[in-house]
């Protein structure tokens, strides 16, 4: 049925549309066929040597690291730990493209991207310890708090990058969700007002393979999760996110495309997670170990060391230093971690209201009481 | 205000809806850091037109369109303020607030409280609610008993022409996020007023008497304040004569204000337009009982909106409070053993 065939519908009443104008460079927006790659190419041929030395010592420290977070959890002085072995590339190139104004918006995964930055370990670690939600003043480090909903905290980056343009600051949010976090309403909304505002925002997807359990197939029909970039008119990136001279150079390029008003870019890092999800997690229900160890030939910190090796850039002594470096951040890791926390209950009524209700400061009473009872 | 010279700003008559819009409009010229935003409060100045004539004056990044994405709304919200915007977000209406549960609950309620007070966040969400105007579907939540349950979140509710622009104002300067609520069938209600006149009410946290009255206390706020006003004059020819306590707001709560009047009347009814059952009232009546056991010659009742979905227009009469509702209700307040 046509509409002139539908009853009631008058020729008379023949309505043209004002024009609609959709972007007419879609090609440039797609992703690339294959995730793009660095190190083991001719592309390598240009690295910059002392920034990539500088990425090495930061991937070693990385690795160091997550192995340190999970013995301690292994000690019980973390109550959960998400490791991002596998995914230091990721985690450590998001914060080197980053200037000191820029803000970060990491997901509970991302304390390591919260270290490169310059925080404090413990202090990235003390949601995970368990004795106070955010360890660090946000605006301090310009590093938004770990966010544990997923997705949640992505237009959190787009309002903070539009505020800051609207104030004639030239400053870059980046955000970083995970695979799973793409499939939730908050990442597209993120995604579309980030496109409409033209806000200067980067999202990094690391995808690692899982959300828990989950494989990407039965995430999403998507060719790629880069592709989702392309109908909110933005460019999706596909990227090696094992390879960190590909990551900074990506990266680099979506901050620069924001911070100089080209909008927001979609990154998608394809990388694997090493680990289990968390120490609670039976990774041998859902993945082979020949699943692992093929992935193990591909480890971000052996690609970055072969090449440079290769290349004369890195020596026995440079992978020494990194070495020591690394435990040394390890070692003050761990006496950070083995002091207990000194913990005031009454803090917990400190923070809800800028003013105490009547109703808190009761409560507050309630406690001390209750406190000094059990003192006595 | 020292000149005594100065002519008195003429109170003209003005509806609840100017006043919410001109409490923006101030806040606006006074504060570059105040931005509005929503679905159609630039152009069009907003649904109910609350929002009206802003974008004009202050341009599309003050008053701004944005995409209909509740969550990415009051999300982008949070990013402005922690980069010390003051936003004043509108939800259009109650139910097409719930997408955006999960940026309210999970973020903007605790943003303070996980950063140990360095990161407060001074956003405002006003949210038309309630019934009463023949809206389908959808259009008539009182959804305030979500939002009082949940710490960090100040939810105010005004009744009057003069506090919808105190509070209001009251509101975007609060460095804690503050649940707005606009009862909707009152946006109309029309009052002799002036912006220009010194604020006569008091800020976030205090409840008002609106009627004096020694019989029992009617414990109200929002769209059951006119009601119960009514209520009360008729229930003069019944020889009850009510006290009428506005509550102005639901968190932080004016216990005291409460329990003073409830201390002196001696029996309390409680009325909202929410369902009974977890409602505010419900809460109301236990602080109450808690407080003045001794003074009460009759349990705290309640008259509420029943506990269902919200009815379709055409039978909204009968689950909305109304005056008779109100006194069958206080006649049973005359407890006996
Ligand atoms: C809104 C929400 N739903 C569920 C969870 C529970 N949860 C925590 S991590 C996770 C999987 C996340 O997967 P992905 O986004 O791929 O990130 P990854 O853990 O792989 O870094 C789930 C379901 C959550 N944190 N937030």
């Amino acid at each position: 049925m046509t509409v002139q065939e539908l009853p009631g519908a008058g020729a008379s009443h023949r309505f043209t549309p004002p024009a609609w104008s959709p972007r007419t460079d879609a090609a440039p927006l797609l992703p690339d066929p294959e995730p793009y790659r660095v190190l083991g190419t001719p592309a390598a041929d240009g690295l910059d040597p002392e920034l990539m030395r500088r990425c090495y010592a930061e991937l070693v420290r990385g690795r160091r690291y997550n192995a340190q977070a999970t013995a301690l959890t292994k000690q019980g002085r973390l109550a959960v730990y998400p490791s991002t072995v596998g995914q230091e590339a990721c985690e450590i190139a998001a914060a080197m493209v980053l200037e000191e104004r820029d803000w970060l918006f990491p997901s509970y995964r991302d304390t390591l991207a919260a270290v490169a930055r310059g925080l404090d370990p413990v202090q990235a670690l003390t949601l995970l310890r368990g004795d106070w939600h955010t360890g660090y003043d946000p605006r301090e480090h310009r590093i938004a708090p770990l966010s544990t909903p997923l997705a949640t905290q992505l237009p959190h980056a787009v309002g903070l990058a539009h505020a800051a343009r609207l104030r004639g600051d030239d400053v870059v949010a980046l955000a970083m969700v995970g695979d799973g976090g793409t499939s939730e309403g908050d990442f597209h909304e993120a995604m579309n007002f980030a496109a409409v505002w033209q806000a200067p925002v980067v999202f990094l997807v690391q995808n690692n393979g899982f959300a828990i359990s989950v494989p990407l197939a039965k995430q999403t029909a998507a060719p790629t999760l880069a592709h989702k970039a392309v109908g909110y008119g933005m460019p999706g990136r596909l990227v090696d996110g094992n390879d960190i001279a590909a990551m900074h150079e990506v990266l680099s390029e979506a901050v620069r495309r924001a911070r100089s008003g080209g909008g927001p870019t979609m990154i998608e890092a394809v990388t694997y997670r090493m680990e289990a999800h968390t120490n609670a997690d039976d990774a041998t229900r859902y993945r082979s170990d020949a699943e692992v160890e093929a992935w193990k030939a591909h480890d971000p910190v052996a690609l970055l060391e072969r090449e440079l090796t290769a290349r004369g850039l890195l020596d026995a002594e440079g992978i020494q230093a990194a070495k020591d470096a690394a435990d040394a951040m390890a070692a003050a890791l761990r006496d950070g971690m083995n002091a207990d926390p000194v913990l005031d209950p009454m803090d917990l009524f400190a923070h809800v209201y800028e003013e105490q209700t009547d109703r808190l400061r009761e409560q507050a009473e309630m406690l001390r009481a209750e406190l000094e009872a059990g003192n006595e | 205000m020292t000149t005594t010279t100065a002519a008195r700003p003429v109170a003209k008559p003005a509806t609840m809806a100017q006043a919410l819009g001109r409490a923006m409009r101030d806040a606006m010229a006074e504060d570059p850091t105040v931005h509005v935003m929503g679905e159609d409060v630039g152009t069009l100045g907003g649904v109910f037109r609350i929002t009206d004539g802003l974008a004009k004056e202050f341009g599309d990044d003050r008053c701004t369109d944005t995409p209909l994405a509740e969550a990415g709304i009051l999300g982008a919200a949070v990013g402005m303020a922690m980069y010390g915007l003051r936003p004043v977000v509108e939800m259009q209406f109650d139910a097409f607030a719930y997408p955006a549960f999960e940026q309210l609950i999970s973020h903007v309620a605790k943003m303070r409280n996980r950063t140990r007070g360095a990161m407060p966040l001074p956003i405002t969400i006003r949210v038309p609610y309630g019934g009463g105007i023949g809206g389908v579907e959808h259009h008539c939540d009182s959804s305030e008993a979500y939002y009082v349950a949940t710490p960090g979140l100040t939810v105010v509710t005004p009744a009057t022409v003069e506090d919808a622009y105190g509070l209001l104002r009251a509101s975007i300067a609060s460095d804690d996020p503050v649940i707005f609520l606009e009862p909707k069938r009152l946006y109309w209600s029309k009052a002799d007023w002036s912006p220009e006149t010194p604020a006569a009410v008091p800020g976030i946290g205090k409840a008002l008497v609106r009627r004096a009255g020694t019989s029992a206390t009617l414990i109200t706020y929002g769209p059951s304040l006119p009601v119960c006003l009514e209520a009360a004059e008729a229930a003069r020819e019944e020889g009850w004569d009510l006290e009428v306590v506005d509550l102005r707001s639901l968190v932080p709560f004016d216990e005291e204000t409460v329990v003073a009047s409830v201390r002196r009347t001696g029996r309390a009814v409680v009325v909202h337009e929410a369902g009974g059952f977890g409602g505010p009232g419900a809460e109301i009546a236990a602080r109450v009982t808690e407080r003045c056991f001794h003074h009460l010659e009759a349990p705290v009742l309640r008259v509420t909106g029943f506990d269902i979905p919200y009815p379709p227009p055409m039978l909204e009469k009968h689950h909305l409070p109304g005056v008779d509702r109100i006194l069958d209700t206080v006649a049973r307040l005359q407890w006996e053993n």
